[in-house]
């Protein structure tokens, strides 16, 4: 009994010992912004390889996700004789919850595992200690602009990623179902709003950027040096970011449409 | 400590560091002269790497002062300890070259970091220091294609980019060819010499160390055990100098690990309880 609170304990003050260096990482991260804002190759590399080398996999699951709600919206409306209004289901669950949300978990297991491995074998081989001894700050040079690049890429990816399914949608509905291609278009004119869906829709992805950014680091920046702990804190990125991102979905989803 | 008349470049004073409970340095003084190779050894896990990370100021005393030029290097701020690091190379065991940058590159990175050179000088600068170390036809190699030796040889390159003061080699002959080793003992020699610097080797291969350094340090147990120039670390007749330099394999430092009688242990039958 003695022996499983002193477990508790111990384990709630290892958690809240992580969570306090993670913060203490992210204010350094962000104190290193600046410096990533004047040597703007770094930070295009970075983007590059964060979210430029992420195109694929956005594009192809945006392109399904667009097709499989194409299929699915039209199955329930043509019960109503709704069909026409295929072009607002497919659009709004696309920029409402799919694209940031299905983004950021794909952002999570493509750009944020490799993040973590990344740090956590630079690391591993001593490249973060040796950049210290040459007086380089390896949080301003390698950590805030991958943070960054994170940010910018994530709304851009999810903006990606539902175009390219109403895109799939419209394959599917006007192509393959025979709903008017007019009444499509005109529906998703209609009914998205610039403020209320889209802006929201941009609101969320910065949020999952910043802390599917900041997880990715900051396991990799606090893994143990070994492979295993790589590729431990690895794993830990991909579930905590899925974790937080589903989580903080359903506070945003509340506070933004919680109302209508 | 080694007698001169100019003040020591790094002086060590009452040293204390623990990590956890395992104590690592307790009250060790050392003092490391200006534009001599001075060489620290002693035996695996006496804390030889971390010495050299107490200097750069990558870790703190628990107790004791460590001055390199003059400064306190654990009372320094973040920039002026930045500066003085700008002043000191590092060669780690690994060589720790960035693996997404080729040989050119990781020469060239902290003249990029640190200056504003234009790209001719820059260039001219790095194929000079890579020139030192004869691997200049080697500059587009990404650092998954070199040999552990020529690893090491950039980041000596890498090391005296900045033109530092003093240069600290962790470990360099771990794992080396007889050649690459000859190469390595060549270069630290000739570089300290024609560059006028200062340099702490950290090693434990005895016969290559003693032959380039100017005074040895002993470490063991926490404290340095023996001192003095090569020479007279011949003639040191104590047992535990003894044992280190001879590569003997009983003596202070024994063979076995520290247990309990082994007709006793023999005896007892099952492991700690497991049948």
């Amino acid at each position: 009994m003695l022996d499983g609170l002193q477990r508790l304990g111990q384990a709630g003050l290892r958690f809240f010992e992580r969570l306090g260096r993670g913060h203490i990482l992210f204010y350094y991260i962000l104190a290193g912004i600046p410096s990533v804002l004047v040597r703007p190759r770094l930070l295009l590399q970075q983007v590059y390889s964060v979210g430029v080398l992420s195109l694929l996999i956005i594009v192809v699951s945006g392109l399904f996700v667009g097709m499989v709600l194409g299929l699915q919206g039209y199955n329930t409306l043509v019960d109503f004789g709704a069909e026409e209004s295929l072009g607002t289901v497919v659009a709004l669950s696309l920029v409402r919850e799919l694209g940031p949300v299905v983004t950021a978990l794909l952002f999570a297991g493509r750009a944020g595992s490799a993040l973590t491995a990344e740090i956590g074998l630079m690391k591993a081989t001593e490249q973060l200690s040796g950049m210290e001894m040459m007086a380089v700050d390896p949080i301003k040079r390698v950590l805030s602009p991958r943070f960054l690049a994170g940010f910018i890429s994530m709304p851009l990816l999810a903006a990606i990623f539902s175009a390219v399914g109403v895109m799939g949608g419209y394959f599917v509905g006007v192509g393959l179902l025979g709903v008017d291609e007019g009444a499509y278009w005109s529906q998703i004119q209609a009914s998205v709003d610039f403020d209320d869906d889209i802006i929201n829709g941009v609101i969320k992805s910065l949020v999952f950027g910043v802390v599917a950014g900041w997880i990715a680091i900051y396991e990799g920046y606090d893994a143990i040096p070994t492979s295993e702990g790589v590729s431990r804190a690895t794993t830990r990125t991909v579930v905590h970011t899925s974790l937080a991102v589903l989580g903080l979905d359903f506070i945003l989803t509340a506070l933004m449409f919680g109302e209508n | 400590m080694p007698q001169s008349d100019t003040p020591p470049l790094v002086e060590i004073r009452g040293l204390r560091f623990s990590r956890g409970s395992r104590m690592i340095f307790d009250g060790v003084d050392l003092d490391i002269p200006r534009g001599k190779i001075t060489a620290i050894m002693g035996p695996s896990g006496t804390g030889k790497t971390t010495l050299l990370k107490l200097i750069g100021g990558q870790l703190r005393p628990q107790a004791g002062s460590i001055r390199v030029d003059g400064k306190e290097v654990h009372k320094l701020s973040r920039d002026r300890l930045y500066a003085l690091r700008k002043q000191m190379g590092l060669l780690f065991q690994s060589g720790a070259l960035l693996t997404d940058l080729d040989v050119f590159e990781n020469v060239a990175f902290p003249l990029r970091e640190h200056t504003d050179l234009p790209e001719t000088m820059l260039r001219d600068l790095v194929l000079m220091k890579l020139q030192a170390v004869g691997l200049r036809g080697a500059r587009h190699l990404m650092p998954s294609e070199l040999s552990g030796g020529m690893a090491r040889r950039v980041a000596l390159a890498r090391a005296i980019a900045l033109d530092p003061m003093m240069i600290m080699y962790d470990e360099p002959f771990t794992g080396q060819d007889p050649i690459s080793m000859g190469v390595l003992v060549k270069l630290i020699r000739q570089l300290n010499d024609a560059l006028g610097l200062s340099s702490i080797v950290v090693s434990h291969d005895v016969a290559e160390t003693v032959a380039i350094s100017d005074y040895v340090y002993l470490l063991s147990g926490g404290k340095v055990v023996a001192h003095g120039t090569p020479d007279e670390l011949g003639g040191d007749q104590s047992e535990w100098a003894r044992q280190f330099l001879e590569g003997l394999p009983d003596g202070p430092v024994p063979f076995h690990y520290q247990a309990r009688d082994f007709a006793e242990d023999l005896m007892a039958g099952t492991e700690g309880g497991r049948e």
